[in-house]
């Protein structure tokens, strides 16, 4: 599929797709959105850019095996799970927030980080499964 | 806060999975986190389960969200007994796995599997909400698919086929089960559930929601007739995972189904004569089809399946006893099925097949290892004073009470059949002058392995047969223990207040 109209349109599809994908991330508190959705977002763009450019060129672009945000991802949910207890010796999974709004992105609290677990966990396993079959077949 | 315990044996296993993929590229510092994990998640199941016992239930809202609404976990003395028991069973299977499992298995992730499928393991025992559990069951089997398959050997994967259908359509009927009870209670927390339900006028409906739930887990567990996917598939996979599926995972859905019909589904008559006669008839099918095979990973799945009969019983009579008899048999056979199976992988390392034709001669040519393996099968028999008989001794006692012959008949039906078979390995395996084989290529028999492998292999058969032992001379501790447990759960209560505090208060 390496169509000039693709190609080029690719390279801009997927600063924005990327943008986009963390604009899913942040909403996802109070409206639809989140992690696991703004994940698939941001794996589109990677598929679609090896689409356009061949996978080898993406992997170039992304720099580092994507199996390895599988584990990232889990421990910075982890550490969101977990750190009410350390905190605050609340319960584990208790929301704890601070108590001022941040510019931009609004309310910050130990659910943000476990969003964000799951969205690097869900580009992980995307991308490695959707690289994996593209090499095999 | 105390009550934090609670959720320490989730949340060492996902550490230790977490960390465990982390090391991806390196198997040694893989084998060395899993060890040492092992250990320290044993200990936190001793922890765990001493604090039970001396201070009673604990529980935990997830979230700091009110039970009801919030997911609860709860520590009962039967999950903490439980959960120790993973712990045991883990700790021996992760150093057995460390010293058979094949390079290219442990290269593809095999460790950190093992520990999602024990934290799986752990979470299923520990939740008190319907649909967490659901979840966990859902861990436990995606980590049980990849076990089961990985290596991608032709027999595995036609036995995991089996496996993995079945096993997707428990979960579905599970689902749905659950699903039935939200529509007709409006609630998913077990504790409020067992009062909700309770209070429900229309009986039939409560009685088809219980029969979904009992086929749904009644799969999972393997009781007749919807056995017949673990004969096909537990001798498939390596020795190492044959024994934490063949130990611990039919349990879930024991645990399941007594949990269940301890706590939502009470004192229904209907339920029990068909839980009576389920338990009666997984007895007897599964005896018969352990008699007829000439593999012996075959033979002990067949034992599962008869002595997962054993368990159901004791639900299905449903009196105190009967229920301490059902747990005292989880806690024996959890720990020699698992060795058992372990067992089965020491003869393939030392003679390189499981064929009981074709096998012969282990006790001429190696008497201590005999030894050390006769305890484990011994055991499972139920040779008194060896762990096995125990439970059957209560078992038996009470259906003497409801004057039920035919299941005191199946019960030593069985028992003289698990007998019979395991005479016979022990003729044909030990006893029988042994055949030439011939010599497998590039086959690591025991006798070429370095002795560090060779404790990996011999460590965690002897840990769970001196468990074994204790579990029947120290018979008295452990029967005070299902006796315990048994109080507990048929006086649901007790759970009931831990969980949503003191009910008489509330409006």
């Amino acid at each position: 599929m390496k169509t000039i109209i693709l190609r080029t349109a690719s390279n801009y599809l997927l600063p924005l797709l990327l943008l986009f994908s963390i604009f899913i991330l942040l909403r996802g508190h109070y409206l639809p959105g989140g992690g696991f959705v703004g994940g698939l977002i941001a794996s589109i763009a990677f598929v679609l850019h090896a689409f356009a450019n061949g996978l080898e060129n993406t992997k170039n672009l992304i720099k580092m095996h994507p199996g390895f945000l599988m584990p990232v991802g889990l421990l910075v949910a982890f550490l969101a799970g977990v750190s009410p207890a350390l905190i605050s010796n609340l319960p584990f999974m208790t929301g704890i927030w601070f108590p001022e709004p941040l510019a931009v992105i609004g309310m910050v609290g130990s659910a943000l980080f476990f969003d964000i677990g799951v969205y690097l966990v869900v580009i992980g396993v995307s991308l490695t499964i959707i690289f994996t079959i593209t090499e095999s077949a | 806060m105390i009550q934090h315990i609670v959720l320490y044996p989730i949340i060492v296993h996902l550490l230790l999975a977490i960390l465990l993929l982390f090391s991806w590229n390196s198997i040694k510092i893989q084998k060395i986190i899993s060890a040492a994990g092992s250990v320290l998640s044993l200990l936190v199941a001793i922890w765990l389960f001493s604090t039970v016992w001396n201070e009673g239930t604990l529980t935990i809202q997830a979230g700091n969200w009110e039970a009801p609404f919030g997911i609860t976990f709860v520590a009962d003395a039967f999950a903490a007994t439980m959960v120790l028991l993973t712990a045991i069973s883990g700790i021996a299977v992760s150093y057995f796995s460390i010293g058979t499992i094949l390079k290219a298995r442990l290269k593809f992730g095999y460790l950190p599997i093992l520990h999602f499928l024990l934290l799986g393991l752990n979470g299923a025992f520990l939740t008190g909400d319907i649909f967490n559990l659901y979840v966990w069951f859902e861990i436990i089997i995606i980590s049980s698919f990849v076990l089961i398959t990985l290596g991608g050997e032709k027999k595995q994967l036609e036995g995991a086929v089996k496996y993995f259908t079945l096993n997707i359509f428990a979960s579905v009927i599970f689902l749905t089960a659950v699903a039935v009870l939200y529509g007709l209670t409006g609630s998913l927390n077990m504790a409020d559930l067992s009062l909700k339900v309770a209070a429900i006028e229309n009986r039939g409906l409560v009685e088809v929601t219980a029969i979904l739930f009992l086929i749904g887990f009644g799969i999972k567990a393997a009781i007749f007739p919807l056995y017949f996917w673990l004969p096909a598939s537990y001798h498939t996979p390596p020795p190492a995972v044959s024994a934490v599926f063949g130990g611990l995972l039919t349990k879930v859905g024991v645990y399941a189904l007594i949990r269940v019909f301890t706590l939502i589904f009470v004192g229904d008559a209907f339920l029990e004569t068909i839980i009576l006669t389920l338990a009666g008839l997984t007895l007897f099918v599964g005896a018969i089809g352990a008699l007829v095979q000439n593999n012996i990973s075959k033979i002990f799945s067949y034992l599962i399946i008869s002595h997962i009969g054993f368990m159901i019983l004791g639900l299905g009579l449903y009196t105190e006893a009967a229920i301490a008899g059902a747990i005292f048999y989880i806690i024996h056979d959890i720990v020699v099925k698992t060795n058992l199976f372990m067992v089965s992988g020491l003869i393939y390392r030392l003679k390189g097949t499981m064929s009981m034709k074709n096998l012969g001669g282990i006790y001429a040519k190696h008497p201590l290892l005999s030894l050390l393996m006769l305890v484990p099968l011994f055991s499972v028999v139920g040779i008194p004073p060896l762990s096995g008989f125990w439970p059957k001794l209560s078992l038996i006692t009470e259906s003497f009470k409801i004057e039920n012959y035919w299941l005191i008949g199946a019960i030593i039906f069985a028992t003289f059949i698990t007998l019979f078979v395991i005479a016979r390995i022990w003729a044909e395996v030990f006893w029988k002058e042994g055949k030439k084989l011939p010599t497998i290529q590039n086959f690591r028999y025991f006798h070429l392995l370095k002795l560090e492998k060779k404790i990996q292999i011999l460590g965690p058969i002897a840990f769970l047969a001196f468990i074994s032992l204790y579990i029947g001379f120290g018979a008295e501790n452990i029967q005070q223990l299902a006796e315990r447990v048994g109080t507990e759960l048929m006086n649901n209560q007790l759970y009931i207040e831990s969980v949503l505090g003191n009910i008489k208060e509330q409006p």
